[in-house]
């Protein structure tokens, strides 16, 4: 479903490119859609018992994961950006 | 770093009204963060499909987009290894089981509960939510002091949806592709990662 709904957006966005005041819309629209979807987020989360409830023990173990799996993703991907990707932006 | 804490403090906005009960039912019952998220990914369509730049990049990086899925694992996997003594309820596999649901909760925490028990389970659900979650709140961050790739790698196999939008607004819409081929090659490898990894 989001596949599908990405290609149809590409497809507009080909068809737009040259109005540029619309795009610069669609660019400050999608920020203010960022904070409305955190926001519900944070009411799904903060109302589901389950995850509220396991939070204090299970919690630390599963954050204690979360930090060190991304300590190792963002140096890796820091690296890789720094030799194989930087360059390639202009 | 503004941005960062603009969304953190939504997030949190929206968690306190969520245990304080106040929120209408309505919103629990229309399921409207999922039509937002379509709302999202469609505007996050339109404006990558309407900058030039972000199909260029599909030429100039070819086969080395391949190498940003592969650092996410390696990074994540390698990672989760070496905290795993530092854990008393987890092991090696069950702790690179849990590193290789790549922030995908609602599938790895079903495999790894039917696999390895309901107590993993939780752990492996809680664990990728908050990848997803770090990855929301602190992008903007990581890409000032990791470089454009960094929030790609983090957001793991939701690169392609939920933290789609927000890799686009902060690393730019050349990162766009990089983020959707990412997304959708960790996806896929989920399931067969984290089955592979509990019968180690």
């Amino acid at each position: 479903m989001v596949i599908l709904i990405l290609i149809v957006g590409l497809i507009i966005g080909w068809g737009i490119h040259q109005n540029q005041k619309l795009v610069t819309l669609i660019n400050k629209l999608i920020i203010y859609a960022i904070y409305l979807l955190l926001f519900l987020l944070g009411i799904s989360v903060g109302s589901n018992s389950v995850i509220m409830n396991s939070l204090p023990t299970l919690g630390i173990t599963a954050l204690l994961l979360t930090l060190a799996g991304l300590a190792g993703s963002l140096l890796l991907a820091w690296l890789l950006y720094k030799f194989f990707f930087q360059d390639y932006e202009k | 770093m503004k941005n960062s804490i603009i969304i953190l403090t939504f997030f949190i906005i929206g968690i306190l009204l969520g245990t304080s009960g106040l929120q209408s039912q309505f919103l629990i019952e229309t399921d409207l963060s999922l039509y937002a998220l379509y709302f999202l990914i469609l505007l996050v369509g339109v404006s990558i499909g309407a900058d030039r730049k972000s199909w260029q990049i599909l030429w100039k990086a070819k086969l080395r987009i391949l190498l940003v899925p592969l650092t996410t694992i390696l990074g994540t996997l390698i990672a989760c290894a070496l905290i795993s003594p530092l854990l008393e309820n987890v092991g090696l596999k069950e702790s690179l089981a849990i590193g290789s649901g790549f922030g995908y909760y609602s599938l790895s925490s079903i495999i790894i509960t039917q696999k390895a028990g309901e107590f993993l389970g939780v752990i492996a659900l809680l664990a990728n939510i908050i990848r997803e979650l770090i990855t929301l709140l602190f992008t903007p961050f990581m890409v000032k002091f990791f470089g454009k790739i960094a929030p790609i790698s983090a957001g793991g196999a939701t690169s392609m949806d939920t933290t789609l939008p927000i890799i686009t607004r902060f690393s730019g819409h050349q990162y766009a592709f990089i983020a959707i081929v990412h997304g959708t090659i960790l996806t896929i490898l989920v399931p067969i990662l984290v089955n592979f990894t509990l019968s180690l």
